[in-house]
């Protein structure tokens, strides 16, 4: 089922989580991982292109990236659901493919 | 490490494959194939030629398979194929010709 | 080797303030021994890699733009380029080389082999894939 992107770098520095974005399809999971992370707090430059994404695109960040920079979960965006590395690993065998973006 | 051509040294890394491509003469070809145990004939050069064109072309040294099909298509069956072109650079016709060409090391090859 | 699987190479970098796009051009020359179906794909600042008349005397690196003209003699014949990453940069196709192969099953005719392509088809292209490489 469809593709699992990652994205491990901050929206704020690149451009690499709005291009992931933009070529996600429905059924793909996008998961943010390392300072990719921060993309997926609310209330930021980015919070706009989360929220019209393909709702039929699943959004999520790794808890244990979010943890390391004291990011409460509190502070993660609607519609991003945050996991650990269990689902991470789970992501990556439901899905038929993983992109990294770089 | 290095070769000496009429006097002059052309330094090589530990597999003989020249350190500064621009260095590179048809009488250091002759040394690195006497070096080689190979007696460069009309065929060798026409190899070591063709490589040193690919390579100005393209900036890297094909794979075996590639120059072999490059030769066959430029030169002919008979000498394009597996089993000449390894009679004539036993130690395999990219990695002996390039080194005689002085060019690197085929991409690919370890 | 069993089956046939498609590999597509993502390159979204430019070419010579990183090393990520000679590394991916020299997994490609060497993953091409394998006899997958390989595409490339080329967006975002990964478009830069292909513009035409890139001179590195001056800088010290070695021009590789030279070698993706060569893929072809390596069977490696889909090079997707994304229109609207040209288009963000203020380039259009014919500010890239020209990349051509020779077509052994149409009388050695050259083909090119740069296909220019939709966003939203590059997003089709990349959900075409078995594994997909990024650089």
């Amino acid at each position: 089922m469809g593709t699992l992107h990652t994205v491990n770098k901050s929206p704020f520095q690149n451009q690499t989580l709005l291009s992931c974005l933009a070529h996600a399809k429905a059924g793909d999971a996008v998961l943010m991982i390392e300072d990719g992370v921060y993309g997926g707090t609310t209330g930021t430059a980015v919070s706009d292109a989360l929220s019209k994404t393909d709702s039929d695109v699943s959004l999520y960040v790794l808890g244990a990236d979010l943890a390391a920079r004291g990011i409460d979960a509190g502070r993660v965006a609607e519609g991003v659901t945050s996991v650990d590395y269990e689902g991470f690993v789970d992501l990556a065998a439901t899905h038929d493919r993983v992109q990294n973006w770089l | 490490m290095a070769y000496d051509v009429n006097g002059a040294t052309i330094e090589h890394d530990e597999e003989g494959y020249i350190t500064n491509l621009s260095e590179w003469s048809k009488e250091l070809a002759d040394v690195i194939a006497t070096a080689e145990a190979v007696d460069m004939g009309e065929e060798h050069w026409a190899v070591v030629n063709f490589l040193r064109d690919y390579y100005e072309e393209y900036q890297i040294a094909p794979a075996v398979r590639v120059l072999i099909k490059s030769i066959k298509k430029s030169m002919g069956p008979e000498v394009g194929n597996n089993k000449y072109m390894y009679e004539l650079f036993p130690y395999g016709p990219a990695k002996q010709a390039c080194k005689i060409a002085g060019l690197p090391k085929p991409t690919g090859c370890v | 080797m069993s089956e046939v699987k498609k590999f597509l190479y993502v390159n979204r970098k430019a070419p010579y303030g990183t090393i990520y796009a000679q590394e991916s051009l020299e997994v490609v020359l060497i993953g091409a021994a394998f006899d997958q179906d390989v595409s490339l794909a080329f967006l975002d600042d990964g478009v830069f890699q292909l513009t035409k008349g890139q001179d590195t005397k001056e800088i010290g690196l070695k021009n590789f733009s030279a070698t993706y003209r060569a893929l072809g003699d390596y069977e490696v014949t889909k090079l997707y380029v994304e229109k609207e990453s040209l288009e963000e940069r203020g380039l259009s196709l014919d500010d890239l080389q020209n990349i051509e192969y020779e077509d052994e099953d149409d009388d050695y005719a050259e083909k090119p082999s740069i296909r220019l392509v939709s966003r939203a088809e590059m997003a089709e292209v990349m959900a075409d894939q078995d594994v997909v490489l990024s650089f």
